[in-house]
């Protein structure tokens, strides 16, 4: 019975190891990114990130069609473009880096979809928004699991400037000339995860297995280390189940994944015992 | 005298506006200066100034025998995210950035310097404690541990004492005369006269221009107070371009 609702799935389609193997990657890629962005009060910049790669994948395919490097490059180039200018122009002018983000994402998103709708069928503008994790070839693995690699390889190089950064930029401003650098590399570091997910999960379902894994860690742990772990496991965990409903009830893969990360953050949110809702409503305990 | 900084017909200001100005004076090396005059009177703006956190308007600071970098520097309000998830030990061992730097191991002598800094300071037992658990006399601590392990030759304090209970002042000040002892020169903004008469050798009375620097019982007189004060509503009635009255 559990063999042939958990295992016999995996262990019979190659399509679903295969799938499994690329979400694996991205949660662990893209989870760590996901808490960094929390904890910087930049939930919603993943968001707008995501937007943003949009009519790079849709140049990408205009070229070369349905082709996961056209489409790679096309969407690192377009999150890559936005992220520089918008830090740029927050830095030179007088707006704030989240307007400047939201300006330049809107504009980027525009194009996207103007692209997509005037040159591609509707079946690609799926492909794009939602992802095709059941239908990931060798290629896109590999190149998922190298996006994961070089995502966690390049935070542990840096963490010890983004934790400052985060912290007190002012101070890292005065003793280095590390911060501008910093925030640069980990908004890139956000493009990459969030194309490698996009291959997986669409451009529009990344961001969540980046961001719903992080925000319910939020209510079981408080250190780093404790919220990235948890960030992981939960990630990983909603892509199992959500392979698993997927594959036995023919839901699309990707909302079905992160709708599971999704129950997975409300139900830390009621239960979790960190600033969960039942521990706040207890009465507080001396300690 | 050994001058550390010396400020050349110094006007420092926001948009072209002058906050300080025209201030020609010189800070002793090993001096302990208090900055003190009414508010808006450029006391803050000085020391980002020094900090060459704002570049003058006109004039110059010369800082002898070291860059601006090597400066530790605790501003008024800390732009600090206490609600990072990082330990007190953590914050406190960023004062080593300069010797180790973004990649550099901290190694058994520094985590005994590290421990040693929060023991003067007071916060030991701390040390695992996550930074959003601490009360602001205890960041404060925390704050001038971080700054302990900078190891400065000069140390800028902007209002180092507000919102912070006596016990903990009383530490920090002890902190201060520590840093003063061993030679370091250290400039601190400060509006309580009774901590800067009893703690602060050296003052400088500040009114966007100068009023008086020197001896801390020379310049706190009732008639420099009155002066700085009366020269600080004239500054606000009439808008300064750049050191030139506008008429």
């Amino acid at each position: 019975m559990i063999w042939e609702l958990v295992f016999a799935p995996f262990v019979e389609f190659g399509f679903m190891r295969r799938a499994l193997l690329g979400c694996v990657a991205v949660s662990f890629g893209a989870t760590p990114v996901g808490v960094f962005l929390m904890l910087r009060r930049m939930s919603l910049t993943g968001d707008a990130m995501a937007h943003a790669i949009l009519p790079g994948a849709a140049i990408g395919y205009l070229i070369s069609g349905l082709s996961l490097s056209a489409m790679t490059i096309g969407g690192l180039i377009a999150g890559m473009v936005v992220a520089l200018t918008s830090g740029f122009v927050a830095r030179v002018t007088a707006i704030t880096e989240d307007a400047s983000l939201a300006a330049f994402y809107l504009i980027s998103l525009a194009v996207g979809v103007l692209i997509v709708s005037t040159r591609g069928s509707n079946v690609d503008l799926l492909h794009v928004l939602f992802g095709s994790v059941l239908a990931l070839d060798d290629a896109a693995l590999i190149l998922l699991c190298s996006f994961a690699t070089l995502s966690i390889l390049t935070l542990a190089v840096l963490l010890r400037p983004l934790v400052l950064e985060c912290v007190d930029p002012q101070f890292l401003r005065s003793v280095s000339r590390l911060s501008a650098i910093t925030h640069f590399i980990f908004l890139a570091l956000v493009v990459i995860n969030l194309v490698a997910g996009f291959h997986a999960l669409g451009t529009l379902m990344a961001v969540g297995i980046m961001i719903l894994p992080a925000t319910a860690a939020r209510f079981w742990a408080a250190g780093i280390v404790g919220l990235i772990s948890v960030a992981a496991l939960i990630a990983t965990l909603s892509s199992v189940i959500g392979l698993l409903l997927s594959f036995h009830f023919s839901l699309p893969s990707g909302p079905a994944i992160i709708l599971v990360a999704g129950i997975g953050y409300i139900f830390s949110l009621i239960f979790g015992p960190v600033g969960g809702a039942i521990v706040q409503a207890l009465p507080r305990q001396k300690t | 005298m050994n001058t550390l900084l010396s400020f050349q017909n110094l006007t420092l200001g926001y948009d072209r506006l002058p906050a300080v100005q025209q201030l020609s004076t010189e800070i002793a090396k090993g001096s302990l200066t208090a900055i003190v005059g009414p508010n808006g009177a450029g006391k803050s703006t000085l020391l980002k100034g020094v900090m060459g956190a704002l570049a003058p308007l006109e004039g110059r600071v010369s800082i002898n025998g070291f860059s601006e970098s090597d400066i530790a520097y605790l501003p008024q309000q800390s732009q600090i995210d206490w609600h990072f998830p990082i330990s007190v030990v953590d914050l406190v061992a960023m004062g080593l950035w300069r010797e180790m730097g973004a990649f550099g191991r901290l190694g058994r002598t520094k985590s005994a310097r590290v421990k040693e800094a929060m023991a003067v300071v007071g916060l030991t037992g701390f040390e695992k404690r996550l930074i959003g658990s601490l009360s602001g006399g205890q960041m404060q601590r925390a704050l001038f541990a971080r700054l302990l392990l900078q190891d400065s030759q000069l140390v800028l304090l902007d209002e180092p004492f507000t919102a912070i209970d006596s016990a903990t002042m009383a530490d920090l000040v002890a902190v201060i005369d520590g840093w003063h002892r061993q030679g370091r020169t250290v400039m601190a903004v400060l509006h309580d006269y009774q901590t800067v008469n009893t703690h602060f050798p050296q003052t400088l009375m500040l009114a966007r221009e100068l009023v008086a620097h020197g001896p801390t019982a020379m310049v706190l007189t009732t008639d420099n107070q009155l002066l700085a004060s009366r020269m600080c509503e004239a500054c606000a009635e009439t808008p300064h371009v750049c050191g030139k009255v506008i008429t």
